[in-house]
């Protein structure tokens, strides 16, 4: 595999044509469309895969029980599998990923469990797992704020002398924010190990590309800031894994960031709320669908003998039960503490929600909210 | 990760010498930093300047440039970056320049300062402190004087202290760096060149206190940060007509000191604040909302707000007539019907 990125000058504009390693048919890549990058091996691609089509399964799951009203809320990741999982994948246990609320199937690549993936958006508590553990971040809501934690966190570490990298998440329509603009200085100028990946899925809720941006390609402005950038098929795995890694692996050696734009497109609505009917044609969707990253792996993989039917039974078999335990934890209800509203606010005793605490105690004790469970459900 | 954590005090106190406040805050800065290898200093010119006010001067001589630094000009990355450090277990101390310079970092401060311990059910908590010297009467433009104190007092999750004296500047500041909250730490401009005798280190009353700072029995004024010597000031000049009147300064504006306020009012029974802000929907107003709650029963005559106009901070030629005096306190302690 080569990952050797020292050709690259951080005052070359990224190729108009995204880099790919594997085409729309599942074919190998030549010639300087690949960028120099070289396809990964062929137990990395199967491994890629797998993850993918489990996290395909999560997300059709997913959107199933928001429809059954089981979720408040629930951005779905479908046509994206390529950039996320490709990008985090790329990286070690030890690195930190800052995701995004778009971002719960990088959350599953990392091995969170689905019960603590999808507390936030049931509403049960704003975050539900461990950020230390899994070495991730709470999901961010605000559009660019993470980006700017990616950058102190690896500057942290990096004084530390830690070989720690951070990877986030940015949509399209995250790259106007202004926080989207000092993350990339800072990282630039402090020389951080972070990596930034924009998943361009063509809209911010209704609002496409063109209405975005002028640039060319979102990894033209790398070029501003003074780091490389990468303009990627965000729908080939192969693609997005080994421009990631590369960067990954040249961030850790003190290399200073990248940036990472994967061009891809977003299957469903932004949330279950949304209606994409209003600002996107059925003709544009299938044309996406017919771009679909597990097809283009599957059909390579399949005709490099590397994918048998009996291990598409088994990835099958595993993504059906990852779903069977979606199914059931989603549709258990949690036990939520409201007394536990106060417990996590500061972490030393204030006495005014001290005060507030015993009044709400005092109002449960009264059976003031007997038969409630949360407003929402 | 390792950190090297040795004793918060030098083994020695010096001598007590004149110190001024941002001579104080050099000094809990470099203590702070020399006791603790995970406390980093950044922001904008207080590497080799020494900071618009001095208060980082010769620190990077000492440090060395990995313990502070020069950012780049951007106050929500000074910010959204001390987020992703305090994370990872370093106890940034930023400095915002100007207090009207903070308000880019308003959706950091906000979002995810404030919220990432609540977010995440206490498993990430964010060691920083976040210095924004503040409010006016030191001849700036605009920009350069505003209170945005109720900004963030009236935000969850954050912890607002103002220090009116050098000594309290010291020990708050040490007292904010080794807490493992966010701390929003406000200077008062006005006061960075207040001389006391100080013999550091020293340690004050805890951060989260009001302190009586003049004791009398008539009335209680209520002042933090620059209004505290506003207070002082009216005190003296209504002695002189026989009129007892008590200081308070709260330190901690969130939280809210209610049992050492409230100790006051009871005892005088009468209850002013001062503050440089706007007084529409200003701190004072919840000052005087929590006081007159909790102590309706003890008082004689409603509580007072002395503040600044309901105007965007003025020019400088200007600010004069918009900062609260203590003539205007005393005028305003003339409204109330005293014999009542």
């Amino acid at each position: 595999m080569s990952l050797n990125v020292e050709h690259v000058s951080t005052r070359t504009l990224p190729s108009e044509k995204p880099l790919r390693l594997l085409d729309n048919a599942g074919h190998a890549v030549t010639g300087a469309a690949t960028g120099g990058f070289g396809l990964p091996d062929t137990e990395t691609l199967l491994g890629l895969y797998r993850k993918m089509v489990v996290a395909r399964r999560f997300d059709v799951q997913v959107t199933a029980l928001t429809k059954q009203g089981r979720l408040a809320t629930y951005p779905s990741a479908y046509g994206q599998e390529a950039c996320e999982i490709g990008s985090v994948a790329a990286l070690t246990a030890a690195d930190w990923l800052f995701p995004t609320y778009r971002d719960t199937i990088a959350l599953l690549t990392r091995g969170i469990e689905p019960a603590d993936i999808l507390q936030s958006f049931r509403g049960d508590w704003h975050n539900g797992y461990d950020q230390h553990a899994h070495r991730t971040a709470a999901q961010a809501t605000p559009l660019a704020t993470q980006a700017l934690h990616a950058v102190g966190l690896s500057h942290a570490a990096r004084l530390r002398r830690d070989p720690i990298v951070a990877l986030t998440f940015l949509g399209d329509g995250a790259t106007s924010e202004g926080d989207t603009h000092e993350a990339f200085n800072f990282a630039a100028v402090w020389q951080t190990p972070t990596v930034f990946v924009v998943q361009n899925n063509q809209f911010a809720i209704s609002v496409p590309l063109e209405r975005q941006t002028r640039a060319a390609t979102l990894a033209d402005k790398a070029v501003g800031y003074g780091m490389p950038g990468y303009h990627v098929d965000g729908n080939d795995i192969a693609a997005m894994y080994a421009v990631t890694r590369a960067a990954v692996d040249r961030a850790r050696e003190g290399g200073g960031p990248t940036l990472i734009e994967g061009v891809t497109y977003r299957i469903e609505a932004h949330t279950n709320s949304d209606d994409p009917t209003r600002y996107r044609t059925a003709r544009d969707v299938e044309h996406w669908k017919r771009r679909d990253p597990i097809e283009r792996l599957e059909k390579y993989l399949v005709s490099e003998g590397a994918l048998t039917e009996a291990m598409r039974t088994e990835i099958a078999d595993a993504a059906e039960a990852l779903a069977a335990r979606t199914r059931e934890v989603m549709t258990t209800e949690a036990e939520l503490d409201p007394l536990e509203l106060f417990d996590h606010v500061y972490g030393r005793e204030r006495s005014a929600l001290v005060e507030q605490r015993s009044a709400l105690e005092a109002e449960l004790a009264a059976g003031a909210f007997a038969g409630h469970q949360g407003a929402a459900r | 990760m390792t950190a090297t954590v040795t004793s918060n005090a030098p083994a020695e106190a010096s001598a007590p010498t004149q110190l001024t406040m941002a001579g104080a805050l050099n000094a809990a800065l470099r203590d702070a930093m020399a006791a603790d290898d995970r406390v980093v200093v950044y922001g904008e010119d207080v590497g080799p300047l020494g900071g618009v006010f001095r208060v980082t001067e010769g620190l990077q001589a000492e440090f060395g440039d990995e313990r502070i630094w020069d950012s780049p000009l951007a106050e929500s990355g000074i910010v959204g970056t001390a987020v992703g450090m305090a994370m990872y277990g370093m106890r940034p101390v930023v400095e915002m320049q100007f207090d009207a310079f903070s308000y880019p970092a308003f959706e950091q401060m906000v979002s995810h300062v404030a919220k990432m311990r609540n977010r995440t059910k206490g498993r990430v908590t964010l060691p920083m402190v976040v210095r924004i010297p503040c409010a006016g009467a030191i001849g700036g433009v605009e920009h350069h004087s505003d209170s945005s104190e109720s900004y963030w007092a009236s935000t969850p999750g954050l912890t607002v202290v103002m220090p009116s004296n050098p000594a309290d500047a010291y020990s708050m500041l040490r007292e904010a760096i080794e807490s493992d909250d966010p701390v929003v730490f406000m200077e008062p401009k006005s006061r960075y060149w207040s001389k006391a005798p100080l013999a550091l280190p020293v340690t004050t009353a805890p951060m989260d206190r009001a302190e009586v700072v003049r004791e009398g029995t008539d009335v209680t004024l209520i002042g933090y940060g620059p209004t505290v010597r506003t207070a002082l000031e009216a005190a003296d000049a209504a002695a002189d007509e026989g009129l007892s009147i008590e200081v308070v300064d709260l330190r901690s504006l969130s939280p809210f000191d209610d049992a050492t306020v409230g100790a006051s009012v009871r005892k005088t029974s009468r209850a002013a604040v001062i503050h440089e802000a706007a007084q529409f929907g200003g701190y004072g107003a919840e000052v005087a909302a929590r006081v007159t709650e909790r102590n309706f029963h003890h008082l004689a005559a409603p509580v007072l707000r002395i503040a600044g106009f309901d105007i965007p901070f003025p020019s400088p030629k200007l600010e004069e007539y918009h900062l609260p005096t203590p003539d205007r306190v005393l005028a305003a302690l003339d409204t109330w019907e005293w014999d009542a």
